[in-house]
């Protein structure tokens, strides 16, 4: 029984899930963390939130560890004569390292950090992918700092007007579609980024993702400003006798994902061919083939037959810039810009794009104006000169019906001035 | 209400530690808030800073984006950075008697 009474948070524990709330119950009987009464409080002001349908949690403070403007968020509880034990509750961000790979000792150390000098609770992992430690003083903060930095030679992450911390897929850890070391870059851009990482100055904040692949396990192209995604140049590698291998049932299809049930027989037309969104491929009952201009690589046919295609050898990434989630205009997804890049280290081509893009966007952009909204504020076009690029029909989904691309009066012959009605002699409506 | 005790001299401050009471602030006030804020002595670079921040603040009620900051002082955000170890926001506007700066700088 811990010391408030949760009638309706204990009702989280119920079911076959897993529940955050038996996992807060745990950290309070364990009860090994700095802040003693921090859980067991947690629990009571999140029970009277939810009675009285409003939170409890003042608005966002500030503080932070010296020569960091980010990092920590700033967390006051509403009722501190109530429960005194998240008073103070501050968040930190913690960079997590590439792909997310630990030891458990790693982990064991993390933990055991945050119980020496915090509520003991962490988020693995927040949304932008940092290791989260819930809750401490501001007396504490310097203290995590000092030892997380000097005994586990861990970095915080971002927050605020910063760069966020950048996070990668798997990659080529272990993952056979990655096009690119996407571990690799991260780090990379991570390193060359640290001063905004670390100190905002930004418009609003700006994010890095790296995905190996266009199945997008970072969602790259939904949440980061500029999204960075493998794909290939040349055509996807077929292996015939895998495919036939496929087609006779000896190979399970999408890797066995479908065990458990009896989805029938593999049908190679149904479930490729025809789900291929550009229709560019075909079964003649021997030998599948895929007109490689038209693919798009949406990545389905390979998902289904990894054994038999692969993605080709010319590898590299493309480059999207303005995904971000609602905020003043509805959510957006990044938009094409560089169709293929190559990835290899020191990326300088990647750095050079980046350095462009917040130039424009530090001198242009309003206060909590994400780069997605400036572009549609200034249009694609407008982008597009800053980039120094030109317009190609990859940048737009249907290049004949959505052509948001506009001649300029220098580009047009006789510019704005032409006599129209000497045009319409010559060609009518 | 919390308090901050500097050099025996009580002031009323929020929980982040910026000055209640704005009509409090001077220059004397100023030097004891940077005491806190890790700054051991302040230097004419860091004048500098705090008027311009003040001036802003007293000019248009917000404190002013840290890219206008570094291009009206001259100043790199790293140099910002040495003269205030906390930051623009927590560092400079504190020191400067500003509010809680929110999330402009
Ligand atoms: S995004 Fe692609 S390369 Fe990266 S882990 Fe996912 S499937 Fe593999
Ligand atoms: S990757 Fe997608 S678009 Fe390309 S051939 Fe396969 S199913 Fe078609």
């Amino acid at each position: 029984m811990g010391k408030h009474k949760t009638p309706m948070l204990d009702e989280l524990e119920k079911g076959p899930w897993p529940s955050f709330v038996s996992d807060i119950k745990q950290q309070a009987e364990k009860g090994k963390q700095a802040l003693k009464d921090a859980p067991d409080d947690l629990l009571g002001v999140m029970e009277l939130s939810y009675k009285d349908k409003v939170t409890h949690w003042k608005h966002g403070g500030i503080v932070g560890v010296f020569g960091y403007g980010g990092g920590v968020i700033g967390r006051y509880c509403d009722q501190p004569e109530k429960f005194p034990g998240v008073a103070h509750f501050h968040t930190m961000r913690v960079n997590q390292p590439a792909s997310k790979f630990y030891s458990t000792k790693f982990l064991r150390d993390l933990c055991n950090l945050w119980e020496r000098y915090g509520s003991g609770l962490t988020n693995m992992h927040g949304s932008t992918g940092d290791i989260i430690f819930l809750g401490t003083t501001t007396d504490n903060l310097e203290r995590v700092f000092y030892d997380m930095t000097h005994e586990l030679n861990q970095d915080l992450g971002g927050s605020g007007s910063n760069l966020r911390t950048p996070s990668c897929c798997v990659g080529l850890a272990r993952c056979e579609w990655a096009c690119y070391d996407t571990e690799e870059a991260c780090h990379e851009l991570t390193m060359e980024y640290q001063d905004e990482l670390h100190r905002p100055a930004f418009p609003y904040k700006f994010k890095f993702k790296f995905d190996g692949c266009p199945n997008g396990c970072v969602a790259a192209i939904a949440r980061a400003d500029m999204s960075v995604i493998g794909t290939w140049k040349d055509d996807i590698r077929i292996d015939q006798a895998a495919v036939k291998a496929y087609v006779g049932g000896e190979i399970k299809p999408n890797g066995g994902a479908h065990a458990g049930k009896d989805w029938g027989k593999f049908d190679i037309v149904e479930e490729v061919v025809r789900l291929c969104p550009t229709g560019c491929m075909s079964w003649d009952g021997s030998t599948l083939k895929i007109n490689n201009r038209e693919c798009t690589r949406c990545m389905h046919c390979l998902n289904v037959m990894p054994r038999a295609l692969r993605p080709g050898t010319e590898t590299g990434a493309s480059i999207l810039f303005g995904a971000k989630a609602p905020i003043l205009e509805g959510a957006q997804l990044s938009t094409l810009t560089i169709p293929f890049i190559r990835m290899e280290p020191p990326f300088e081509e990647l750095k050079e794009l980046v350095n462009k893009v917040w130039d424009w966007w530090m001198e242009e952009g309003k206060n909590r104006e994400r780069l997605g909204e400036l572009i549609q504020r200034e249009s694609f076009q407008k982008f597009l000169e800053i980039m120094e690029l030109s317009p190609d029909p990859r940048m737009v989904s249907e290049p004949r019906s959505n052509p948001y691309i506009f001649w300029k009066e220098e580009e047009v012959e006789g510019g704005w001035t032409r006599d129209i009605k000497d045009f319409r002699a010559k060609h009518q409506r | 209400m919390p308090t901050l005790e500097i050099e025996g001299r009580t002031f009323e401050v929020d929980e982040d530690g910026f000055l209640q009471d704005p009509a409090l602030w001077n220059e004397e006030v100023a030097r004891l808030f940077a005491k806190s804020e890790g700054i051991a002595e302040m230097t004419e670079e860091h004048w500098k800073v705090v008027n311009y921040v003040r001036n802003y603040y007293l000019e248009f009620n917000i404190a002013p984006m840290v890219r206008k900051l570094c291009k009206d002082t001259g100043f790199k955000l790293k140099k910002i950075y040495d003269l205030f170890p906390s930051g623009p926001a927590k560092g400079a506007c504190k020191v400067a008697g500003l509010p809680k700066p929110t999330g402009c700088v």
